[in-house]
Parts: C-alpha cells; structure tokens; sequence
C-alpha cells in the first residue's frame, strides 16, 4: 500500500492486488481520515489486446477469445459474438444463415445455466467481502454443478469456446437435460437457503442498506447495465425488449429494484443490486424450464442438430465474403450490456471487433459516487457491481 | 399462459430512422445521413456540432437518448472506399456513437470523422457520463484528442506507451522500456492473418 500525505488528506492505492478488487483493479483513493473524497480507477493490468487480436483472425477464430473477455461466464460472451456475427451475416441477401432449431434452445440454456453459475460467484463474493464466508461456499458448490454439465457436453470448466457461427460445435451429452432438470430443482433448495442464510440476514441488509445508492438518471448517464441498472428502478432488460435469438419465446419477469431493505435502505443502493442480481437467478431457472420443456429431439443426422462439426459448410460459406458494412449488437449477459461492434470490409477477416462490455460502463461511474463513502464501503460498491477485470481490460 | 413474454407497459413511441432524421435535421440542418452496404444506416456529424448535437438528442423529450450504449473508433486507413464519397478522403478516423433511449426504445448510430493529423473530436462527458471512459479509451487506442474532458490520459496501455495501438499503420515497437520486444529471427507482422 503506498501512502501520501498532503495535510489532512491521504492518497493510497487500493490494488491492484487485492481480495476485494475482483481482479487487478488499482483505485487510487484520496481519504480524510475514513472518508473518501475523490476515487480514481485504474485500469488496464489486464489489457490483452483482444480487440487488436480480432483484426488478425477469421470471424470463427474469434470465439475462443470471447471465452476471456469474460471468463465467470463465458458461454454468455459466446453467444454475444455468434450471435453479432449472425446479424451481421443476417444483413447480405446470401450469407444469411438458418440457426438449427435444437442448437437455438441449447444456447439459451447453456447461457442461462451461465448466467446463474455467473450470478452465483458474484453473489457469494460479495457475501464473502462483507465478512460472510458460508454463503459463497454454498454458491460455489451450485457453480461446480453446472461446470460438470457443460463439461460433459463440451469438454472445458472455465472457456468454453461451444457456440460457434451458425450453430453449437455438438450436441448436448447424454442424459444432459435431466441432469439440468436435476441441477434446477436442487438450486431451488440452495436458493431458499441461501436467502434465508443472508439475503434476509438483519446484520447483512444493515451492512448494504443505504450503501452507495446510484439514481436512475446517473445509472443511465455512466451506462450501468443488466442487474445494475434495474437496480436503479430502471426496467429493462434486453432479453426482453430488444430480444435476439429466440427468447421471445420465453415468459420470465424482470426484477427492479425497489428499494427493498425497506426504510433503512435507498432506492439504487447495494442491497437492492444484491436482490436484484439473486431474483434474477429465479427467472434463469424459470427460462431453463421453459428450454428444457419446449427443445425439440436431435434430428440424428449427422450435420443437422447442431451446425455440424465446429462450422457447418453453409457458415464457411457465408464467413468467407460477409456483407461490406457494420452492426452494432446487443446482449444482455450477466454483468450488463454486452455489444459488438463489428465492422466489415467484406473479407473473411473483421475489420475492426469493439467490445463493449456491463463492467467497464460500471467503473467509470466510481468516480462520481466514491466521493463521500467510507473505504469499507467500498469494498462493498465493487462487490454490488459484480466488476470482472479481464472484461473491463479486454 | 401465453408464450410471449412480460412487456413494459410504459414503453413511448419507438420512431424510425428517417423520422430521428427528420427530427435532428430540423434544429441541424447540416447532419447527413450515411449507409453502409449492408443497409446499416447512421446520422454524420461534423465535429464542431457534436456537443450541440448530442445535448438535443438527450434532452429533446420526443427523443430523449439518454444513454450511450457504445463508443467505438474505428480506423478507415485500409477500408475498401466506397462507390460515391461523401466527404473528404483525409477523413478517415470515425468515431461512432450508439445511443439508445430506454424511453422510447428506439436506437440511433451517430457518427464523426476527422482527418488522422488534426484529429480533435469536443468531449461529451458532460452528456453521458460513461463517454468520460470511452473518450479515454479511444485517446489511448486511436489518439483522438477529446477537447474538454477533464481527465484525458491513457486508459489501457502503460502511460509512456508511444504510439495508437488501433491505428491501421501502428507498427509494432522494438522496445518498450528496458525491454527487448522483437526477438531475433521473429518476425513481428501487422496485418490480417493470411
């Protein structure tokens, strides 16, 4: 930690190495005495150049990296970018490309299944920066639960690298939608204890009433997105009203907070992010139901239920000359709003990838609302915005 | 139950590109509109009205952008010219503007060229605030200057870093540092993959 003194006020660095930054994250903090006055992020420890990287690959390499632009839920990022490059291709009259049926309803649920084990580390962290040690043992144990379901089916805990251009790389293992099934209503019972373990724990709901409380207009303005800005009071959700693959076929509700440790707390604050964030697991679960109800059999022909091995021939066809022009789109993952700007010159190359990714939006409005937290509270703004440094560096 | 899912009920009317068009052409008669091939459609600014420009977007209730989804730069050096140019050739740093209105539900690509050695964009920070990291990041990656951000410093790479990474001609550096960056018989190749 170094210290420097000017008068009453003290400048040191949080980070970057350390437990409660969620990464190497460095925050220049100006203190007097136990109050912060002014708050720098620092950023960049992380910074693999992923956007320089993409200009040098073909569309389809690109999926691997996506896995580490946000690595706690990389089936998500996935599904950001085949997603965005289907659109893209989905805007030339040949290279438009047919998504086969059962690969959509697998993407969603393996997106779905990565959004609650996402969930569940961001929200057993954040217990465990607020001194509670139980709470993220039993989320962790969810999370490994899920890791074995997409091990099975793809082979990997952590990067993925499943989706793929104009399907999933294979189908589901065996026996994986009861294994799901299974996972869904044990998570229920987690759910029920975990609430009742912290979420409702008068001492945890003190600690993050009231703590660092962001308006709807500022949540707006500093681009908050996902669970951070709904819990704002802010409705939206893109999965719902700007719908990509097939989740308009799905009927969940959208969380928002409101205010909801009661008197104590503040509309926007951390506790309601925390609640926010745990409701949406619910949903997750009720959109996993819905998948695992509505997903059609495998075909049993080779090429067919999934897009074929890593990229079905019609996608080769349509990655080697994609429409000239650009698209920006959005997803909704769950750390936010993560977009792809993607610009094409019509070679199998992109010819420029941005990232724009819920995280790195959510530090650039610490310094606006640190000035006049306590330090400790700090730890517990990082945590209620659930930040993953490598999707901030990229 | 039916199949669709739960909508917002306090959505405003979503309006169309060309009416957002009509709608910004009127206070600024000199935005233009630019498409792409692919049927991508966005409004051009020049630089000098941005900041004008980007307060009526947010504070205009029948618009009423009031986030910045996406700011992106984006270097045209090496991008195929198309079949009829609107401006200047020399215009070729872009910096794009995605903005959505949670309001309204409608979504606009506002786009800024300028020349690569007088490259100077006004900030609009003081608009939306998440343009203060944007702004900071494009600094760093394609050395636009953002006249009027308060905190214009390198975001990503090292402070002494020479160079825009994101550039089209950045050539890779030999040192950085006390380091030795290019080893012998390594070659080091900017470009697309062949």
């Amino acid at each position: 930690m170094n210290l420097e003194r000017d008068g009453d006020y003290i400048t040191l660095s949080m980070g970057p190495h350390h437990p409660a930054t969620h990464g190497v994250l460095r925050l220049e903090v100006t203190t007097d005495g136990e109050v912060i006055t002014a708050c720098k992020p620092d950023i960049g420890y992380l910074h693999r150049s992923i956007e320089k990287i993409a200009e040098n690959l073909e569309w389809y390499q690109f999926v691997p990296y996506t896995d580490r632009v946000d690595y706690v839920c990389a089936m998500n990022s996935n599904h950001a970018w085949v997603c965005a490059v289907e659109a893209l291709l989905a805007t030339g009259a040949e290279t438009k490309l047919e998504i086969p049926e059962r690969a959509q309803y697998i993407r969603v649920l393996f997106a779905e299944l990565n959004r609650i084990s996402s969930h569940m580390i961001g929200l057993g962290a954040m217990t465990m920066d607020m001194g509670a040690f139980t709470p993220f043992i039993h989320a962790i144990g969810q999370r490994e639960l899920v890791n074995d379901i997409f091990e099975k089916t793809c082979g990997a805990r952590l990067t993925y690298n499943y989706m793929c251009v104009g399907g999933v790389v294979r189908d589901l293992h065996p026996g994986a939608e009861d294994e799901a099934r299974a996972f869904l209503d044990g998570l229920e019972k987690v759910m029920r204890e975990f609430h009742a373990l912290i979420t409702t724990n008068n001492i945890f709901v003190g600690r993050l009433a009231g703590v660092a409380p962001v308006s709807a207009a500022d949540a707006l303005s500093y681009g908050l997105s996902g669970p951070n800005l709904r819990g704002s009071g802010i409705d939206f959700d893109l999965r719902r009203d700007k719908p990509y693959g097939i989740y308009d076929r799905f009927r969940f509700d959208v969380p928002v907070g409101k205010r909801f440790a009661g008197d104590r707390g503040a509309l926007g604050d951390g506790y309601d992010r925390f609640v926010c964030r745990s409701l949406e697991v619910q949903e997750s679960i009720r959109i996993c139901r819905q998948v695992l109800d509505q997903m059609p059999p495998a075909s049993g022909k080779e090429d067919d239920p999934v897009g074929g091995w890593c990229v079905s021939k019609a996608a080769q066809k349509a990655l080697r000359k994609p429409p000239v022009g650009e698209i920006y789109f959005r997803c909704e993952n769950p750390r936010g709003e993560t977009g792809y700007h993607l610009v094409s010159d019509g070679t199998k190359v992109p010819y420029r990838a941005k990232i724009r990714t819920g995280s790195f939006c959510a530090l650039s409005i610490f310094e606006k609302i640190c000035p006049g937290l306590m330090i400790a509270d700090l730890v517990a703004l990082i945590g209620s915005f659930d930040i993953v440094l490598p999707e901030v560096d990229r | 139950m039916s199949s669709v899912p739960s909508r917002n009920p306090s959505r405003g009317k979503a309006l169309s590109f060309e009416e957002l068009l009509a709608k910004v052409q009127e206070g600024f008669p000199t935005v233009k509109a630019g498409s792409a091939p692919n049927g991508a459609r966005w409004i051009a600014v020049e630089a000098a009205s941005l900041l004008e420009v980007a307060r009526h977007l947010k504070s205009e209730p029948s618009l009423s952008f009031g986030s910045l989804c996406c700011l992106s730069g984006v270097d045209l050096l090496k991008f195929p010219p198309p079949a009829e140019k609107d401006g200047p050739a020399s215009d070729q740093l872009v910096c794009a503007y995605d903005l959505h209105s949670v309001e309204h539900g409608h979504e606009l690509r506002l786009k800024v060229s300028v020349p690569p050695e007088r490259a100077s964009v006004p900030s609009v920070e003081t608009v939306w605030g998440v343009a203060g990291f944007f702004e900071r990041e494009i600094f760093d990656l394609y050395g636009i200057e953002f006249r009027g951000h308060h905190d214009l410093r390198r975001l990503l790479m090292p402070p002494d870093w020479i160079g825009h990474p994101l550039r089209k001609d950045y050539e890779y550096p030999v040192h950085y540092a006390d380091w030795e960056l290019k080893r012998e018989g390594q070659a080091f190749e900017s470009g697309p993959y062949k």
